[in-house]
């Protein structure tokens, strides 16, 4: 007699087609990252191990003004959106859970569709708010800057929003009913509760930041706004050495060590939350 | 705690900064689209609705009816989306349903490595794909070898040897394909998550096969997933102009994006890249609010 069988069968198919899948999606980024470590000026042709993109003399990303500005440029942006998306979201966030009152639907809605709207029609949106509404501000860094900001602050809102749901009210009304003024519920009860929600957002805007091209590339204007997204979509086709992979490759690990840590440092704050695997799956 | 102006008080920031940078900044685009431009081709955007003048909207609508520029980029704009949508469920589905319901004790890895493509640049993804489909790149080289770039060619999906990269539909399509799929894998994955086992099994045990079972219980289930996850990629993928600028770079493959790119960005005749921003953004709103109310009612039931 045959052994018992599994009734749901053993899913060769679909372990393929997953295994096939993940090679597919990573890979090429692999031999990018590879190819950065080439010593030679090829991207095709393996020539030995180097760090000549990284650090060398001539064309690096260390020492060639473009490569290494957009670099800056890009790392400035993320941390002054960070800067202000995180608090103007995490207000937000608070004004809206308790808004009793007309106008919460509306401005929730308001809130949610920069999630959904396709970056070009808000690249295009910002572009003529700064050219014919705005010209003082005109284009630029800062213009940058406010448009990350414009996007990533629902990010920052619905991260911070599930949090408040999920911590209740029973905290601060325990903080009430001892004595506490409402300053103080919201300084040294709500906030430091909602310090893991904070931290994840932020890496989020981050890594966000980091990664935006069309919106960031509407509102760049000379040569220093440049990023290094805007960098690869104008070099990738004609881009002579494996610099750009080094840049790309920098840029990269810099968004997942944020994230990395981000997440350490929420499961160490929020165990038992599973925001966390919300900040993966929803954004 | 506190009164309700307290709490009004801490949204007010963001309000203002949401009314400012997001609606009004998309009224310019109204206004600009309905307003003139000058002897110097700038736009000039009238705010008042009662000055409107829909000249250029007329102007772009008539190119489109007459079967013109436009139209030929709004119909290739929603077959290379469509076809991208359908390939993108094709490799998606089984790839989110072995993750989320038979990878086992390798389910968090799986997951894992699910996400990361998430977090990679996307213009980082597109120049791996790049180098490797230059024309002496090792995607190419492979291609050849295994005979893969003859047979293309002989289907006519390749017009000629190592030309992946030279206005090819075929190229297009793949690379929205993998660009957007990971953001469709993850929807599809929480939604099949959350089917309980139990109804599968009871499924089972009233005599379904398991083909039976899945098409009468697990697919349904997952309908909704299904949806908002082709809604999400449906709607960046429909303004993308980056994609087919890198792996084409040729008008043949031009999307709506590209057009208004070209007129807005690039171009000097703003009015006309308004009209045509408006007509696609009034295109997709009802995906946008589809996406919205349907990712509320999920929350409100407390399963988002």
């Amino acid at each position: 007699m045959s052994r018992l069988r599994n009734p749901w069968g053993k899913p060769r198919f679909l372990v393929l087609v997953t295994v096939v899948y993940i090679l597919w999606s990573l890979l090429p980024v692999a031999i990018a990252i590879l190819f950065a470590f080439n010593n030679g000026r090829s991207r095709t042709t393996w020539q030995g191990f180097s760090t000549r993109w990284f650090t060398g003399q001539s064309g690096s990303v260390l020492h060639d003004p473009a490569l290494q500005g957009s670099l800056r440029h890009t790392l400035f942006l993320g941390v002054v959106c960070v800067l202000v998306a995180t608090p103007l979201g995490v207000a937000l966030a608070l004004g809206l859970q308790r808004w009793r009152g007309p106008g919460g639907g509306t401005i929730n809605t308001v809130m949610l569709l920069p999630l959904v709207t396709p970056e070009i029609v808000m690249g295009v949106a910002l572009l003529l708010l700064f050219l014919k509404v705005l010209p003082g501000i005109g284009l630029g860094s800062t213009a940058q800057a406010i448009g990350q900001v414009t996007f990533t602050l629902s990010y920052v809102v619905v991260i911070v929003r599930a949090r408040l749901v999920s911590i209740g009210r029973d905290y601060e009304e325990a903080a009430a009913d001892l004595g506490a003024p409402p300053h103080d519920q919201l300084l040294r009860v709500v906030l430091p509760l909602l310090a893991p929600a904070i931290i994840a957002s932020a890496a989020v805007v981050f890594a966000i930041s980091l990664d935006d091209f069309v919106v960031t590339q509407y509102l760049s204007g000379d040569a220093s706004t440049t990023t290094v997204s805007m960098l690869l979509y104008a070099s990738a086709r004609a881009a002579p050495t494996p610099a750009l992979n080094a840049l790309a490759t920098i840029a990269l690990l810099i968004t997942l060590a944020t994230l990395g840590l981000a997440y350490l440092v929420y499961r160490r704050f929020a165990s038992g939350d599973d925001t966390a695997a919300m900040v993966g799956v929803e954004v | 705690m506190g009164s309700r102006w307290t709490w009004r008080l801490l949204a007010l920031p963001g309000v203002v900064w949401l009314s400012v940078f997001f609606l009004l900044a998309f009224y310019a685009v109204v206004a600009v689209a309905f307003g003139n431009q000058n002897t110097l081709s700038e736009p000039v955007p009238f705010w008042n609705p009662l000055d409107w003048n829909v000249g250029y909207m007329l102007a772009t609508l008539e190119n489109i009816w007459h079967g013109e520029q436009f139209l030929t980029v709004f119909v290739r704009t929603f077959v290379f989306v469509g076809l991208s949508l359908a390939l993108s469920l094709a490799i998606g589905y089984p790839v989110a349903y072995f993750a989320a319901r038979r990878a086992g004790r390798r389910r968090g890895l799986v997951l894992l490595l699910l996400i990361v493509p998430f977090w990679i640049n996307y213009l980082m993804r597109m120049l791996a794909w790049i180098n490797l489909l230059s024309p002496d790149g090792l995607g190419t080289r492979m291609l050849s070898a295994i005979g893969i770039e003859r047979l293309f060619i002989s289907v006519n999906l390749l017009a000629s040897r190592g030309g992946w990269l030279e206005g090819q539909p075929f190229t297009v399509i793949m690379a929205l394909t993998y660009g957007y799929l990971p953001f469709l894998i993850l929807p599809l994955y929480a939604a099949l998550d959350r089917i309980d086992q139990r109804q599968i099994e009871a499924a089972r045990d009233l005599g379904a096969s398991p083909a039976g079972a899945f098409l009468r219980v697990t697919l349904p289930l997952s309908r909704p997933g299904i949806v908002a996850g082709l809604v999400l990629i449906a709607l960046p993928m429909s303004g993308d102009y980056y994609t087919p600028d890198l792996v084409s770079s040729s008008t043949q493959t031009s999307m709506i994006g590209n057009q208004i790119d070209q007129l807005t960005r690039q171009g000097s005749e703003k009015v006309t890249g308004a009209s045509l921003t408006l007509l696609l953004a009034f295109v997709l709103l009802g995906l946008m609010f589809y996406y919205l109310r349907a990712t509320r009612s999920a929350d409100d039931r407390g399963d988002a």
